[in-house]
């Protein structure tokens, strides 16, 4: 971490930050809002990521937004290591938005992504709870005259000899009488209380009781609920509409045209939708996108015939292609994917004079703050954004061009700011909105010597960029390469003399966006595959295969040992009942930072169906700060990725997207969730990051288990056995 | 106007008879734990229990609900509820947390009919509750480490 930017945060501004929240929020008897910033009255503030009460109370102010992913627990893990405080004596609350003092120190602006949260932070929130606890124990030391270095903190507890005791909230008002250290030394890892260990999770309580607060959730005083009539396909806009049969709906509003469609507004969500549905929309189609998934794969298979701009170069591939004695090609398709987090997505905002009020699930924060300004006319400044809990995302909420945030400002603009609008997004709504994991066909070649070793691997791959078009083009596609198209595939770890990377990235009316694991979603499932394939050409094991491969990556090494030894993977894998076919595969793959190792078990019955059995999870993801948490995510991201494996696919015709609820976009059920295992590989290295690394390894880890299984090589997602 | 009995307590909801009982619990009794996933019986995370049964409160018109007992997770407070939700904290089950009150009520009525479930009672009782954080795994273990201190 070169930069460090921790502002000293003075009690004024807090209770400045407090009084605006003082509006009427309506919430059930002892609701938790932890996520959203109260301000408060504590006297000790010594940073803008720790609060001290006289309570002793510990508020961590997070900067990034609490999805599932476990980062208000992470985070509070790392200013309660330094701070020793007790872990019951810890809160969270999320942080306002200020790029000043939240930026994602990895971005330079304020948002969450990139499974890069803790790994930013890790320096950040030590030092901020460091330097709170250095200046407790100097009002302690002050104030029992004795020399800082007999102090001890343990637990939320300074004491020195055993006589002299006193807890954080005495000490606090004099503590922040003093002067903040600049930078203060950091523990040792062998003295880690928390970092490594269990720390429950900050958010379970309230999310098990009913009282976590979702924006879904939050109702404002003389709140209008929205519900838009979305065009039927992308690109068309309004033309006219007829209002009447929804002005006649019990409960209806106001019913008012925005540049994504037509909104009803009522008193409540029902009053609101039945107005929606009563609506009549006359839509102007004429830039409307028009194709269908077959259209579409027909003009990227003409692209996959032809090179493209050049990811990645070593040697000369075509050549060693050429001369090579064996040579294999696959051809490889992904559908479009919707994130469809479990809360459909949603907006709060309250318009005032010179100021806007956003309550969201708040993914993006200075990316949403300029655009909501642009709108309004204002400084971005003048928006104010609370961060509350986010149903799932997934990548969803934080979309470069704050898509569903607008049309929730464009609403509450549109009725002149007279009522806060909740904007309230149904399934169907959700899962047709588009900015999908975009669809993608891939190519590989190789090329193996006469011993069996690959030689040369050319890699062809076809879809639209997420990048191009939005703020973060510049950084992210060069020449003509959009580097979250091809990461996996132009890194690819195995040492490979000759290797071509190229990519086609055709523009398209059907709006892509980022989903958890981004590039790596497609990338891991060809390359993870196709090694397997090579493998097999050699006549080798798949493991010993990939080893030979990567004695220079030691950190895929260690990943791909670790979860062999603990599957099993060397002894035979017990027979399946009769009629039954049993499979084991394996797949290693690096993503943000983080390198993840899956063996994945599945029975094929006599019918053809599958199951996957179990899988076997090893992650290198550095320093493990909350170890319990990176066992859920593997867990999760493995679910999550079978669900893709299994059945994700948003398909068009005629533009129009087919999927619009669960019943035709499944998700995995609990009885077809494997049994997991997740080992972590010791590290001393810094954290890297842990909500999507899991996600990209489980698919091809399948598909080759299957291939073992049965003979059959799947190139295609969702995975269907002939 | 109907009258419904929530939670032990008498409410009276100003809405038309055809709303589904999730949005008058959600948008008119201000009890917002029980959630919108997808509005047509598909996800669970709008379940409640009616007369001691999980349903799901978005495929109940409220005219349906009148004179029976409704408990939302706002108002599950019997034995077997708390020891749910203390295995629930203990294996840190939730990610997101939006599914998890349809979770939880789903759980608590197959422990109440079903003190010692198997995997298979389980993944049946659970099949209609989704989770898009796949939290399963624990969820089954939460159920059962239930069932060891319900016992
Ligand atoms: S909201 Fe009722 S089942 Fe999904
Ligand atoms: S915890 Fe996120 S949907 Fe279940």
């Amino acid at each position: 971490m070169n930069e460090l930017r921790i502002e000293n945060q003075s009690r004024r501004d807090f209770l400045k930050a407090g009084a605006g929240l003082t509006l009427a929020l309506y919430l059930p008897a002892g609701a938790a809002l932890a996520a959203v910033g109260k301000g408060g009255a504590e006297p000790f503030a010594p940073n803008a990521f720790v609060r001290i009460g006289a309570d002793s109370s510990v508020t961590v102010v997070a900067k990034h937004l609490e999805m599932g992913q476990g980062t208000y627990t992470g985070l509070a893990t790392l200013v309660a290591e330094e701070l020793d405080a007790d872990w019951a004596q810890v809160r969270v609350e999320g942080a306002p938005a200020d790029v000043k003092r939240y930026a994602n120190l990895g971005w330079g602006i304020q948002g969450t992504g990139g499974s890069s949260a803790i790994a930013n932070s890790f320096e950040q929130m030590r030092q901020a709870g460091a330097t709170a606890r250095a200046m407790l124990v100097t009002a302690a030391a002050q104030r029992w005259n004795v020399a800082p270095e007999t102090i001890t903190v343990r637990q939320g507890v300074v004491s020195a000899g055993g006589a002299l005791k006193a807890s954080f909230g005495e000490l606090a008002a004099a503590a922040a009488a003093l002067p903040v250290p600049e930078k203060v030394a950091l523990k040792s890892p062998r003295d880690f209380v928390y970092i490594g260990k269990r720390a429950p999770r900050k958010d379970s309580r309230a999310k098990i009781t009913g009282q976590a607060i979702f924006t879904q959730d939050i109702r404002l005083s003389h709140m209008l609920v929205a519900v838009v009539a979305h065009p039927p396909r992308f690109g068309a806009k309004p033309k006219s509409f007829d209002a009447a049969a929804a002005k006649a709906v019990r409960g209806v509003a106001d019913v008012v045209a925005i540049p994504s469609g037509v909104a009803v507004l009522a008193a409540d969500f029902w009053s609101a939708k039945k107005g929606r549905d009563a609506l009549k929309v006359d839509w102007d189609e004429a830039a409307a996108f028009r194709l269908g998934t077959a259209e579409i794969l027909r003009q990227y298979q003409d692209l996959l015939d032809q090179p493209g701009a050049s990811a990645r170069k070593d040697g000369d591939a075509a050549a060693a292609l050429a001369a090579a004695p064996k040579r294999l090609t696959a051809d490889f398709s992904f559908p479009y994917l919707a994130h469809a987090s479990m809360e459909p997505l949603n907006c709060v905002v309250r318009l005032g004079p010179d100021i806007c009020e956003v309550w969201n699930g708040e993914q993006f924060q200075t990316v949403d703050q300029g655009s909501i300004a642009a709108v309004l006319g204002l400084k971005p400044e003048q928006v104010k954004l609370n961060m509350l809990y986010a149903g799932g995302s997934f990548g969803r909420r934080a979309n470069p061009q704050s898509d569903y945030i607008l049309e929730a400002v464009h609403i509450a603009k549109a009725i002149g700011g007279k009522a806060p609008v909740k904007l309230v997004w149904t399934r169907e709504d959700d899962m047709r909105g588009g900015y999908y994991r975009p669809l993608y066909l891939h190519r590989l070649t190789a090329a193996l010597d006469a011993a069996g070793k690959p030689v040369a691997w050319s890699h062809r791959v076809v879809g639209q960029s997420i990048m191009t078009g939005t703020a973060m083009e510049g950084g992210m596609v060069k020449d003509g390469v959009d580097r979250t198209s091809v990461e996996g595939a132009a890194n690819l770890p195995y040492a490979i003399a000759n290797i071509a990377v190229d990519l086609h990235s055709p523009r398209l009316g059907v709006p892509v966006q980022w989903w958890r694991s981004v590039g790596s979603t497609h990338t891991g499932f060809s390359t993870e595959t196709f090694i397997d394939e090579l493998a097999k050409a050699a006549g080798s094991d798949p493991v010993q295969f990939r080893r030979a491969l990567l004695t220079a990556q030691p950190r895929h090494l260690a990943a791909l040992d670790l979860a062999a030894a603990k599957a099993g993977w060397w002894s035979p894998l017990a027979p399946g009942k009769a009629g039954e076919r049993r499979g084991r595969g394996v797949a290693v793959h690096e993503s943000f930072n983080t390198v993840v190792a899956q063996v994945a078990d599945v029975t094929v019955k006599a019918d053809g169906s599958f199951r996957v059995d179990r899988v076997v999870c090893a992650v290198d993801c550095g320093i493990a700060v909350n170890p319990d948490v990176i066992r859920a995510q593997m867990e999760g991201g493995i679910g999550f990725g079978l669900t893709a494996a299994l059945y994700g696919e948003i398909t068009l015709k005629d533009g129009h997207v087919e999927q619009g609820n669960f019943p035709d976009y499944p998700l995995l059920k609990i009885g077809e969730m494997p049994v997991v295992e997740v080992h972590i590989v010791d590290s001393t290295a810094n954290p890297t990051g842990v909500g999507e690394p899991a996600v990209p390894v489980i698919a091809p880890a399948v598909a080759n288990a299957l291939f073992a299984a049965t003979g059959q090589r799947l190139r295609q997602l969702p995975l269907r056995l002939a | 106007m109907v009258t419904l009995n929530v939670n032990g307590v008498r409410r009276r909801v100003d809405v038309a008879a055809d709303t589904p009982l999730l949005w008058a619990l959600r948008d008119t009794l201000g009890l917002t734990g029980t959630k919108y996933g997808c509005g047509v019986g598909a996800c669970g995370s709008c379940t409640v229990h009616i007369n001691g049964v999980a349903v799901r409160a978005c495929q109940t018109p409220v005219s349906a609900a009148v004179g029976k007992r409704i408990v939302t997770i706002e108002g599950l407070h019997s034995k077997t509820a708390k020891v749910v939700q203390a295995a629930w904290e203990k294996l840190d089950v939730v990610q997101c947390g939006y599914c998890q009150s349809g979770q939880i009520m789903s759980a608590v009525s197959l422990l109440v009919k079903n003190p010692k479930p198997s995997d298979a009672d389980i993944d049946a009782a659970l099949a209609g509750n989704l989770c898009r954080c796949a939290t399963y795994q624990r969820i089954r273990a939460a159920i059962h480490e239930a069932a060891r201190n319900l016992a």
